[in-house]
């Protein structure tokens, strides 16, 4: 029942942030075609842990293409070519028998590489510690339903909301911008007037931090939209503009 | 005192949970009301560690630094965003009644009691349910898109063990909406320097001085280095043990070590035997396999449960020779609607995994494997539109369909049931104390609100409970009596002698370099798990479990293989330290199991059932929680039991059928 092919590898194997990387080429014979491409990378760990060798870092969790914490650049592709597909939902299947995929870390001036094909996007959880929240402490709110909200916006809000945090839209786009990323909280809680109090401060401070960070600047080119893995839509960066230009009327 | 009873060293010694005096709705209120407080000026003085950000660990995190208490907070992952929290899928329960259906906080609590059969603390759940409707208000608030009607108002959705539609949900990604409320409540206080994050770092024991938890041992994962910190009370919200199985729905980090470290610590390990499996989960197909993935609960609402009728069609599709679709609906057996026809597909998460299981057992299971059966949703797509069950569950049908290759739209969903939460855990107090002065534990870690098994959409409610509501009053109780208490100097003995302990295991299990990786020995304690403390377990089972797992530590210690130091980043030495503790907790689960000589809710012995086949309790003898307490290395931990008195509700025998 169980189909396999061949496949060869070539992977990002860097012992650490400042030591100087290198593809390494692993030959891996008889994968199922119904395993998710973490597994593959699990059978080649386990291979060279056999072979007594250190096994190649990734970083991964859920495995349900949730939590964000797989990334890698397959194929040129931030979490490879399939659509609406994080790395860890991605499958063996998709492949041809005797391809050759190459495996690279996010490459972004904003993620550095810490290990192999691990890096560090620490400055996506700034960029929401300097704005990405509703100012409320626990305790003291109104009941959830003392303010109706259009089905409409609160859909849209979700949509926003999808976003996993894995970075692939920075890492897709040839700026290096963390646009979408910013756009999709900014938008997710301007849409809702809990959010919308705060919404043209959050937009500025957001973005400076944005810049601070390393980040380079958005230039429409829509990578980001077409790599990102939950389909986040670049028209939420519109609405990031209008509260940021609404900031800056303020100012 | 200890005396020889059953399988078990028994210690009689009376468990005090400090529930408040008084009538069971005003308990919480009258607690409250009387409890310490520590004034302002005071908490800015107090340091609190917290460990984990999933629901509880984040919403605890988030608002005990808006309080003004110090707090450091500890995630193993990149961000504290990627908890496991955010895989929660179906919903968040609250007793809003905003259905007008007859629901009450009352009715939640009854419920969630029922639900768990019988086996929870009456006035722990009364106030879980009590502050539910909070929950959702607070989630609001923080900008979570929950799904709303056309008028503008919230949708509710129902769930398996209840009547009313209760559920609040966002998609199916009701756990990613809550997480991130939680996340953007932690971030705004870490922006504000009043927590500190410390990413990446893996908490590998907890200090005690002078018998009060005073601090951890944490690993920075990055850098491999061990470090030192010192809090006037230490949180821990790490979440279940459910990867003992190796295959679970749990994130492939989710571990027990936290509380397996604060058990050796002193902490009562409270009925470990108590894991859910979860019905709705796509089948193992093969054996490079990582992980087993949910099917939301919810989808029951929509999907009916079926096998072939008969055994010559069942076998016919496992060889490929039929599909479902060839079969006429006369040749199908709903088996839940006709033994629950009350419930139907929607009973509890504990019924429908065993009858599952029976089904296939019997010879009746589909797929490849015969152990698989269908969730069909044909008959909701002809009755709503594809679109309405578009709506509902796009994305998990999305996801099914890139895991297994099949259209869900169009052909039956195929599950099989799968760990997925485990209900027992660190023994806490109605403070959420444990039994270590200072040390608390919330959310899925700690044992107190599920019983014996959890209702569906019950756990995102309890996390946020926990952390949000229940935790920021209990643990100002404690800390009223710690101001004088100078921030202690992390040179203290009791330090260097947590740091030394972690450095030798940790030197111990590099020093091996034996033939087995670290999966390979997790798999195999994963396949015992399952065939014997799964969801049939018997005498003979546990005690061969027994065995294999004592087999298996030996392996574990003799001949583990970890590659590269231990002084850098090291993922297959994450790996080790985690199933060394996997260990140690699938065999307190085992022991447990066989001590449990009854069946209730998730934890099924086969030697105790009706004639029908449903779990048969025993309340004379097993009205208790089981709390062990470690008794040193190697040496057979010792039973205490805090006795289950149910004074507001009569038990009865669970009952889905009419």
């Amino acid at each position: 029942m169980d189909k396999t092919i061949n496949l060869t590898l070539k992977v990002w194997r860097q012992a650490g942030p400042k030591a100087k990387g290198e593809f390494v080429t692993y030959n891996m014979d008889h994968v199922s075609t119904d395993s998710s491409f973490l597994e593959m990378l699990d059978v080649l760990n386990e291979k060279l842990v056999k072979q007594r060798k250190e096994p190649v870092a990734f970083d991964h969790d859920c495995r349900e293409g949730i939590c964000g914490m797989c990334s890698l650049y397959i194929n040129g592709h931030p979490h490879g070519l399939d659509g609406e597909t994080t790395t860890c939902q991605l499958h063996i299947r998709r492949f041809k028998n005797g391809e050759t995929i190459t495996v690279e870390p996010w490459r972004s001036a904003a993620f550095p590489v810490i290990k192999d094909l691990m890096v560090d996007r620490g400055a996506y959880d700034k960029i929401i510690q300097a704005g990405g929240f509703v100012s409320v402490n626990t305790g003291g709110v109104p009941d959830g339903n003392a303010i109706p909200i259009s089905k409409v916006y609160a859909d849209e809000a979700m949509d926003a909301a999808s976003c996993i945090g894995c970075g692939a839209c920075a890492a897709a786009c040839k700026n290096g911008s963390a646009m979408l990323f910013v756009a999709a909280k900014v938008s997710q809680l301007a849409l809702l007037p809990q959010g919308k109090v705060e919404a043209a401060h959050r937009a500025k401070v957001m973005v400076a931090k944005m810049d601070e960070l390393g980040f380079g600047n958005c230039t429409n080119t829509g990578a980001c939209e077409a790599e990102c893995p939950k389909a986040i839509s670049i028209s939420h960066i519109a609405r990031l503009n209008r509260e940021f230009l609404v900031a800056k009327f303020k100012d | 005192m200890a005396n020889k009873q059953a399988s078990a060293q028994v210690d009689e010694t009376k468990i005090d949970a400090k529930i408040p005096a008084g009538p069971l709705a005003e308990k919480w209120s009258n607690y409250k009301a009387h409890q310490k407080l520590v004034n302002p000026a005071n908490k800015r003085r107090l340091e609190i560690i917290v460990v984990g950000t999933g629901l509880a660990g984040a919403s605890a995190a988030a608002s005990l630094a808006e309080l003004g208490f110090n707090v450091l907070n500890f995630c193993i992952q990149d961000s504290p965003r990627r908890a496991h929290s955010i895989a929660a899928q179906g919903g968040i329960n609250a007793a809003k009644n905003y259905q007008n259906d007859g629901d009450s906080v009352y009715r939640l609590f009854y419920d969630t009691i029922k639900g768990g059969d019988y086996r929870a603390r009456e006035a722990n759940v009364y106030r879980l349910a009590e502050v539910s409707n909070s929950i959702i208000d607070q989630c609001v608030a923080q900008g979570v898109p929950f799904a709303r009607e056309y008028g503008g108002l919230l949708d509710n959705r129902s769930f398996g063990g209840a009547q009313v539609s209760r559920t609040f949900y966002a998609k199916g990604q009701t756990g990613q909406q809550l997480l991130l409320g939680a996340y953007s409540a932690l971030s705004r206080q870490i922006g504000k320097g009043s927590v500190k994050l410390f990413a990446r770092h893996e908490m590998l024991d907890v200090v005690v001085v002078e018998g009060r938890a005073r601090g951890i041992i944490a690993r920075n994962l990055v850098t491999g280095k061990i470090e030192r910190f010192f809090a006037h009370a230490v949180v821990v919200g790490t979440g279940g043990y459910g990867n003992a199985f190796f295959l679970s729905t749990n994130a492939m980090t989710s571990n027990a070590s936290a509380a397996v470290q604060m058990y050796k610590k002193g902490a009562y390990f409270a009925n470990p035997a108590y894991a859910q499996i979860h019905p709705t989960c796509i089948p193992v197909h093969g054996d490079f396999q990582s992980k087993l993935t949910l099917m939301s609960e919810s989808l029951r609402n929509d999907g009916r449960i079926w096998v072939p009728k008969k055994k010559e069609d069942a076998e016919a599709i496992r060889l490929g020779k039929k599909k479902a679709t060839d079969l006429k609906e006369n040749e199908r057996d709903y088996y839940l609607e006709r033994r629950y026809p009350a419930f139907g597909n929607l009973v509890p998460r504990d019924v429908a995994s065993r009858a599952a299981k029976e089904r296939c057992d019997a010879g009746f299971g589909v797929g490849n494997t015969g152990l698989a059966v269908y969730l069909d949703f044909s008959s909701s797509i002809e009755r709503l539109g594809e679109d309405t069950i578009r709506e509902r569950y796009g994305n998990l049908f999305q996801m099914y369909e890139k895991i297994v290759d099949e259209n869900p739209y169009k052909t039956p969903m195929m599950i099989y049931p799968a760990i997925h939460y485990t209900m027992g855990g660190v023994w806490v107090d109605y403070e959420l104390q444990t039994s270590v002065k200072g040390l608390f534990c919330i959310g899925e870690a700690n044992f107190s609100d599920h019983g014996a098994n959890r209702l569906g959409a019950s756990a995102l409610m309890q996390g946020l409970a926990d952390g949000y509501f229940v935790l920021p009053y209990t643990i100002q109780n404690y800390l009223a009596d710690q101001i004088q208490v100078p921030r202690m100097s992390i040179d203290l003995p009791e330090f260097t002698e947590s740091e030394k302990a972690v450095h030798a295991k940790i030197e111990k299990i590099m020093k091996i370099q034996g033939d087995k990786s670290v999966d390979s020995i997790h798999r195999e304690l994963g396949l015992v798990m399952w065939d014997f403390v799964g969801m049939g377990r018997n005498t003979a089972g546990l005690q061969t479990a027994l065995e294999k797992i004592k087999a298996i530590r030996h392996e574990f210690w003799t001949k583990v293989y970890v590659p590269g130091v231990s002084a850098d980043l090291n993922m297959e030495l994450e790996k080790a330290l985690r199933v060394a503790d996997f260990i140690e907790i699938g065999e307190l689960m085992a022991r447990d199991a066989l001590m449990r000589e009854e069946s209730c809710g998730g934890h099924f012995r086969e030697e105790y059932q009706t004639p029908e086949g449903e779990a048969l309790r025993n309340d004379d003898e097993f009205s208790f929680a089981s709390c062990w307490k470690f008794n040193g290395e190697g040496e057979e931990p010792i039973l205490l039991k805090e006795a289950l008195e149910y004074e507001f509700v009569n038990r009865q025998q669970r009952n889905y059928k009419a």
